[in-house]
């Protein structure tokens, strides 16, 4: 059984309550980083743990941190960005419903390390239920004198609030998240300057993903050099993966960083392999975002390694023949699964969402959609996969935001791998629209 | 002060200015085209895409390249800091992919649109783009919605440059419009079918880079270019008003009245409503002499300056305006 960090208590009874959480150990690292601590040292913690950020850039936290300007008088913010809303990817729900006092123990610690007196959680609008249980567990922590003034009688003072975002995933993007939390529409900023020079209100501001701030108080409490022991590599520590799909066992699991992908499927701690017993057709590892990639490569990398659950080993390869971790949201396809079908679902995703700030995106989401529409529903022409593939290529790289390539990445991987299956569609339309449809395969059509 | 080189060529700029600044001071044809940024509009610009360019040496201190292709509008300059824009062909791949992505729901109406001959799209797509289009999904259209009676807005033609929201945002203070929706559903609109009607709205129609919000009073009158522009100025009552225009004559009839324009196309100064609308008899001005269009393509290959002169206004023109008159005569109308 690989460790729990983050979830070992997660089942017991009532550990939404302060009372409960803390007979679990739980408000140990404020008072250690408050009583003990100066702010630097907790940031050299973190730098220390290897910790990266989980909302799917993996980007070095403590490293993140240590950019944040700090401007004498002037205040500084840290914003919890809870808007997960990535199709297949709802890790951070689960947390925030069941353990709230986690997140709120690691956003005092973590703005005590960054010299925040005011702090934020970004909620996505249509979690109301964890709003209020956010809310109720922020009034008990106030109770017992973690939040508000003076805490702990250390002279530091914190305010958190939880603000409920409109609902569009765009406001997931962090700049945008920003506009959206200053009252104004969730466009993106141009970057730079970047919010940890000019961010909430045109202060310095750290914006950090859910289960990255959820991790900070077992590295205060154990150490960040404890902590950089698990994993592997530049992965250390665990990660919560929120597997769907056709899986025998779908649900959010704690894993070492590290366990082999196709442990993680077929074992019993995990998965337990693919419903049905049916074959593995295909996985989108780290959300909709990220390449999928076809069972051959997500389970051994090219050069025929076992692909582990880390950074490095997802992405290794590249687009060519690789993916990235992104925010854990591992979608496994079986044998029976369109393709062609799922990229354009995805695509209608990002078609929907996109802001509409910048031409590529706003135009491009719109005509990829459009594309795979119709090769799906059997108007598609020989021409159509090119001009779908330069078009994701025009959007890619070209966006003031990320958006752009996520709504790219998956129409070009599903290229790149399932070309045979488009041609199909476009080639024998009235076979691949017949309802419950499924490409016969290469070997079955030569 | 920041040395960068930009297309080959270097120059020297004042710390904290973008790259599309920098390039306008080497001026000339490797200027990035620009259709959201515009100077006098604070936090307008890195949207339409079409000023990307490509950097080669983010500075003297780290001189790797940008690995994205980056806003030259948006982007400050670094000391030392290599520029790549029309010597990379990657750029130039892109701008044309960007003038596709922006013609996808224009219109090509040229013929009977009021901009054509001051549109910068037009100019975008003919210096960059490419005569067909992949595109044969359904297009996006618009019902007419009645924003008043001073100014047309015709959403088929947006392009979403945000430029009259970010006008009217910075310039009045009765801002009734905005982006409504999001992705290609976003539009201009007014809030609730709102009219616009504020002294400074008309200067959202010149801050359009191409024709989705015209002047009502001038719309079909006539075609840019066989008007001729005349700078001229008067004494507005209004103090936010800079009574510095440019009309635009037909024969002896004034038949509009717009701000000053730079050579980039961007408005130097402002002007309102009265001085747009209801001065258009010659008596209300005190003309200056021919105005020089130097971007907009029509208008200024066939200088049209020449034939608006007449005695008493070449009387009035600065000598620096003569040198250059008699350096440069304009080809007359029927040589």
């Amino acid at each position: 059984m690989g460790r729990k960090l983050l979830t070992e208590h997660i089942n017991v009874e009532g550990i939404d309550t302060i009372e409960v959480y803390r007979k679990h150990g739980g408000y140990r690292s404020v008072e250690k980083a408050i009583k003990t601590m100066t702010p630097d040292e907790v940031v050299e913690e973190v730098k220390k743990s290897g910790l990266r950020g989980r909302g799917g850039a993996g980007f070095p936290t403590g490293m993140k941190w240590s950019f944040l300007a700090k401007p004498e008088g002037v205040p500084r913010y840290l914003v919890c960005n809870a808007d997960e809303s990535e199709p297949g990817t709802f890790k951070d729900r689960q947390l925030m419903s069941k353990l709230p006092h986690l997140l709120i123990e690691g956003m005092i610690t973590s703005s005590y390390a960054l010299g925040a007196n005011t702090s934020y959680i970004y909620i996505r609008g249509e979690l109301l239920y964890v709003l209020r249980i956010l809310e109720k567990a922020i009034a008990e922590a106030y109770a017992a004198g973690f939040l508000g003034k003076n805490i702990l009688g250390s002279g530091y003072d914190l305010d958190l609030y939880v603000h409920p975002g409109g609902g569009a995933y765009i406001c997931g993007e962090e700049t945008a998240l920003l506009e959206s939390l200053e009252g104004k529409r969730g466009n993106p900023r141009n970057k730079p300057p970047f919010p940890a020079v000019q961010g909430l209100y045109a202060r310095p501001t750290v914006v950090n993903n859910v289960e990255s701030i959820a991790a900070v108080p077992v590295i205060v409490n154990d150490g960040g050099d404890e902590y950089a022991k698990i994993g592997i590599g530049r992965s250390t520590g665990t990660k919560l993966i929120s597997a769907c799909g056709h899986l025998n066992k779908p649900g959010i699991y704690e894993i070492e960083l590290g366990v082999p992908v196709e442990e993680f499927i077929y074992s019993d701690e995990y998965c337990g392999g693919i419903w049905k017993g049916r074959d593995l057709k295909a996985v989108v590892a780290g959300g909709s975002s990220v390449p999928i990639l076809p069972k051959e490569l997500i389970l051994k990398t090219a050069a025929g390694e076992p692909r582990l659950m880390t950074y490095e080993s997802l992405s290794d390869g590249g687009f060519v023949t690789g993916t990235m971790l992104g925010s854990g949201g591992f979608i496994a396809m079986d044998e029976t699964t369109c393709i062609v079908r799922n990229t354009w679902n995805f695509s209608r995703f990002y078609h929907h969402e996109s802001c509409g700030q910048c031409s590529p995106c706003r135009e491009g989401t719109g005509w990829l959609e459009k594309i795979l529409h119709r090769i799906e529903h059997g108007h598609g022409t020989e021409r159509d996969i090119d001009v779908l593939a330069s078009v994701a290529k025009q959007i890619e790289g070209n966006t003031i935001c990320p958006l752009g390539e996520a709504a790219a990445w998956p129409v070009s991987a599903a290229i790149r791998h399932f070309r045979d299956e488009f041609e199909w569609h476009i080639r024998h339309p009235q076979e691949a629209t017949r309802p419950g449809a499924v490409y016969p395969g290469k070997a079955v059509l030569a | 002060m920041a040395k960068i080189t930009f297309d080959g060529i270097e120059v020297e700029v004042p710390d904290g200015t973008t790259i599309l600044n920098a390039a306008r001071t080497i001026g000339g044809s490797i200027v990035p085209p620009a259709m959201c940024y515009y100077t006098p509009l604070k936090g307008s610009g890195g949207k339409c895409r079409a000023c990307l360019v490509r950097v080669a040496a983010g500075s003297a201190k780290d001189p790797r390249p940008m690995p994205k292709l980056v806003a030259s509008c948006v982007t400050p300059v670094q000391d030392g800091m290599v520029v790549e824009n029309t010597t990379s062909e990657q750029v130039l791949n892109v701008r044309k992919g960007i003038v596709e992505m922006l013609l996808i729901n224009h219109p090509l109406d040229c013929p009977v649109c009021d901009q054509a001959g001051e549109c910068d799209l037009q100019n975008f797509a003919f210096e960059h783009g490419v005569s067909t289009t992949r595109y044969e999904e359904e297009r996006r259209t618009f019902e007419k919605i009645d924003i008043g009676p001073l100014i047309q807005l015709h959403m088929t033609r947006c392009i979403l440059c945000y430029r009259c929201v970010y006008t009217a945002d910075q310039l009045t203070e009765k801002r009734v419009h905005g982006v409504l929706g999001r992705g290609d559903a976003a539009e201009i609109g007014t809030y609730i079918e709102n009219i616009i009607d504020n002294e400074f709205s008309g200067n959202v129609i010149d801050v359009c880079p191409v024709g989705a919000l015209t002047d009502k009073t001038f719309r079909f009158k006539q075609r840019v270019w066989f008007t001729k522009p005349v700078n001229a100025h008067r004494q507005c009552e209004n103090p936010k008003c800079c009574g510095k225009v440019v009309l635009w004559y037909k024969g002896k009839d004034v038949l509009r009245v717009t701000a000053r324009k730079d050579q980039y196309g961007e408005v130097k100064e402002w002007i309102c409503n009265t001085c747009r609308f209801d001065k258009k008899e010659t008596a209300d001005w005190t003309l200056e002499g021919p105005a020089h269009i130097d971007r907009s393509s029509v208008i200024s290959a066939n200088h049209y300056e020449l034939p608006v002169l007449n005695a008493s206004v070449v009387a009035d023109l600065p000598e620096s305006s003569m040198r250059d008159l008699e350096q440069n005569p304009p080809m007359r109308l029927g040589n």
